[in-house]
């Protein structure tokens, strides 16, 4: 599979009309004391949708996560898991987390540490398949301390995958991986989503929520900024830059343009941001002899800083 | 693609909380591959009553039985309290770790983790007591009725619960694999106040007055009760209250430890 691969039929396709959302949050706030952690969160996840879950340190990222793994309570609001408590969901095997570090007792071999996992659960996939999947069988009689950092990690994708979870959470999951090693990841975890597998990924790699996510959520300060797919977020954060060749320009009628941010002459060149380029683009080829027009996004990179800078950001649908 | 492949409600909860067969052979299984735990619980405790249980007046009688069974007996509580603080302290290393973590993404219940921990700890225990005794029979001077044998083991191994708790304690108190450095030593000292070394009566009025107040004790004049036939009732108060303590301080620990479970 490659990376041009990014069409998803799960998603687009069927809901099926009876499936019910893999994670719902209604209206979740976490205190710890006087400091508010996440202020009201309303999400939905739907079956078979493979969502980025992105957001500076301390926005609230690991609190929502511990909420929806059931690890904490939130202080007000609901939080369910296909449509039980997240504590049921998770003794049904339904839920699945890799965490990047921790987790593992060093004194147990692989294959112990994948048969103690698997015997708690009502219903596994055989240990010894499970290793052959994950590809570690070959060093299965080995202590989990003795094993490198990239053995440590598929080690913990084999437990994850033990039960067969409907809904797996990824904490920076490519973390240390090569890019051939995050091509084969994100394709088998793309098969996996096909079949109904809804998965949230929380990542620093801008790059890869925008390459391989359905869906990238943006948080910031407690709150929801930001929620659609890269190039909407791209779009909705920082608009994109519309550049044309223009001698003598008059910036006055161009800034009276809906949605028209900032304009910049610089010689011969004007430069807009706007969020509705489309317009711009028309205004300037009917109405002035502007030529050689050029629109460019802008990166996610930027639209990641825009959206969850201190500055209150206008208009961030949930 | 065409369906949702998984669907919730065929899904079921294991029974007894996630509790098993297999988890209880792997983690005895860890236990008794590690050296430290083997030296320090079943071979030391072994050594000393080879060392201390041919001491002069060994053929004394003491209660039922002799001196040297009354000096096994106390070896076999200071081995199975020395195994059970081990296991213990090993709950807060799986917690930093994030083992503790990890379980809780799976089925295992809370209850079903402390439980098996217990049970773990307990078999450690019976293993270690069991080699005191072991080697106080092949040494041939032991000697107290069948009954005592088997009632004051079995006693032995209940009392060391108490040391479990207090192995969970220190656990989260003194952070990584430092609790035993903890622990050894003083159970060591507490082992030498409570009488389990060295009878109470021969330390000096002001030590033995310090004594009555230690964890070990009242469990040691527990242990020693179905040889000795005697138990003052401050010795079942300072059993039951130091097991009250190091119960209490083992949860609120727990509960303080903030760090992300």
């Amino acid at each position: 599979m490659t990376q041009t691969d990014t069409s998803n039929p799960a998603v687009s396709g069927d809901p099926g009309g009876t499936s019910v959302p893999a994670v719902q949050l209604s209206g979740v706030t976490k205190d710890f004391g006087p400091v508010h952690a996440v202020r009201g969160l309303d999400l939905s996840l739907e079956p078979g949708e493979i969502v980025a879950f992105l957001g500076p340190n301390g926005a609230g990222k690991t609190t929502t996560i511990d909420m929806v793994l059931g690890l904490s309570q939130p202080t007000t609001g609901s939080v369910e898991v296909l449509g039980l408590h997240p504590r049921q969901a998770i003794s049904r095997g339904l839920v699945s987390a890799v965490m990047q570090t921790g987790g593992l007792l060093k004194d147990l071999s692989v294959r112990e540490t994948v048969a103690y996992t698997a015997s708690l659960f009502a219903d596994t996939a055989p240990v010894e398949e499970v290793l052959r999947t994950a590809g570690i069988e070959s060093i299965a009689d080995r202590r989990v301390g003795k094993c490198s950092g990239g053995e440590q990690q598929r080690l913990r994708f084999a437990m994850a995958l033990l039960p067969d979870p409907a809904f797996l959470l990824l904490d920076e999951p490519t973390t240390g991986m090569d890019v051939e090693g995050r091509r084969a990841f994100w394709s088998a975890i793309r098969a996996d989503a096909a079949k109904g597998r809804t998965v949230l990924f929380a990542t620093h790699y801008l790059e890869e929520a925008d390459q391989y996510a359905d869906r990238i959520i943006l948080i910031s300060q407690g709150r929801i900024v930001a929620d659609g797919t890269g190039s909407q977020i791209k779009a909705m954060a920082a608009g994109r830059t519309i550049r044309a060749t223009l001698p003598f320009a008059d910036p006055a009628p161009l800034t009276d343009l809906p949605g028209v941010e900032s304009v910049e002459v610089r010689g011969d060149a004007v430069y807009v941001n706007a969020k509705d380029t489309d317009a711009v683009a028309r205004y300037l080829l009917t109405e002035t002899s502007a030529h050689d027009l050029e629109i460019t996004a802008r990166g996610l990179e930027d639209a990641f800083l825009s959206l969850t800078g201190d500055h209150d950001v206008e208009g961030a649908p949930a | 693609m065409t369906t949702q492949s998984i669907d919730p409600t065929t899904r079921r909860v294991p029974p007894l909380g996630g509790l098993n067969l297999t988890v209880l052979g792997i983690e005895l299984k860890r236990m008794l591959r590690n050296r430290r735990t083997i030296i320090f619980t079943l071979i030391f405790p072994a050594a000393l009553l080879l060392v201390f249980g041919g001491q002069d007046g060994w053929q004394d009688k003491a209660g039922s039985g002799n001196v040297a069974a009354y000096i096994l007996i106390s070896m076999g509580l200071y081995g199975a309290a020395l195994t059970a603080a081990a296991g213990g302290s090993m709950v807060a290393l799986e917690r930093s770790l994030g083992w503790s973590r990890q379980l809780r993404l799976t089925p295992l219940n809370p209850v079903a983790y402390i439980l098996m921990k217990a049970v773990v700890a307990l078999t450690m225990g019976a293993l270690a007591i069991a080699a005191v005794y072991v080697v106080g029979i092949v040494q041939g001077k032991a000697e107290m009725p069948t009954d005592v044998w088997i009632l004051s083991a079995v006693v032995t191994l209940f009392c060391t619960l108490t040391f479990a708790a207090l192995g969970v304690f220190v656990g989260f108190i003194v952070p990584g694999e430092n609790a035993m450095q903890i622990l050894g030593p003083g159970l060591a000292l507490l082992a030498f106040l409570g009488g389990v070394f060295i009878p109470i009566d021969s330390y000096s009025q002001i030590v033995r007055d310090i004594a009555y107040w230690t964890p070990m004790y009242g469990v040691a004049e527990i242990a020693r009760a179905p040889l000795t036939h005697e138990l003052p009732w401050y010795a079942v108060v300072n059993a039951v209250g130091w097991f009250a303590i190091f119960v209490a301080g083992a949860a609120w620990r727990m509960s303080k430890d903030t760090a992300r479970v």
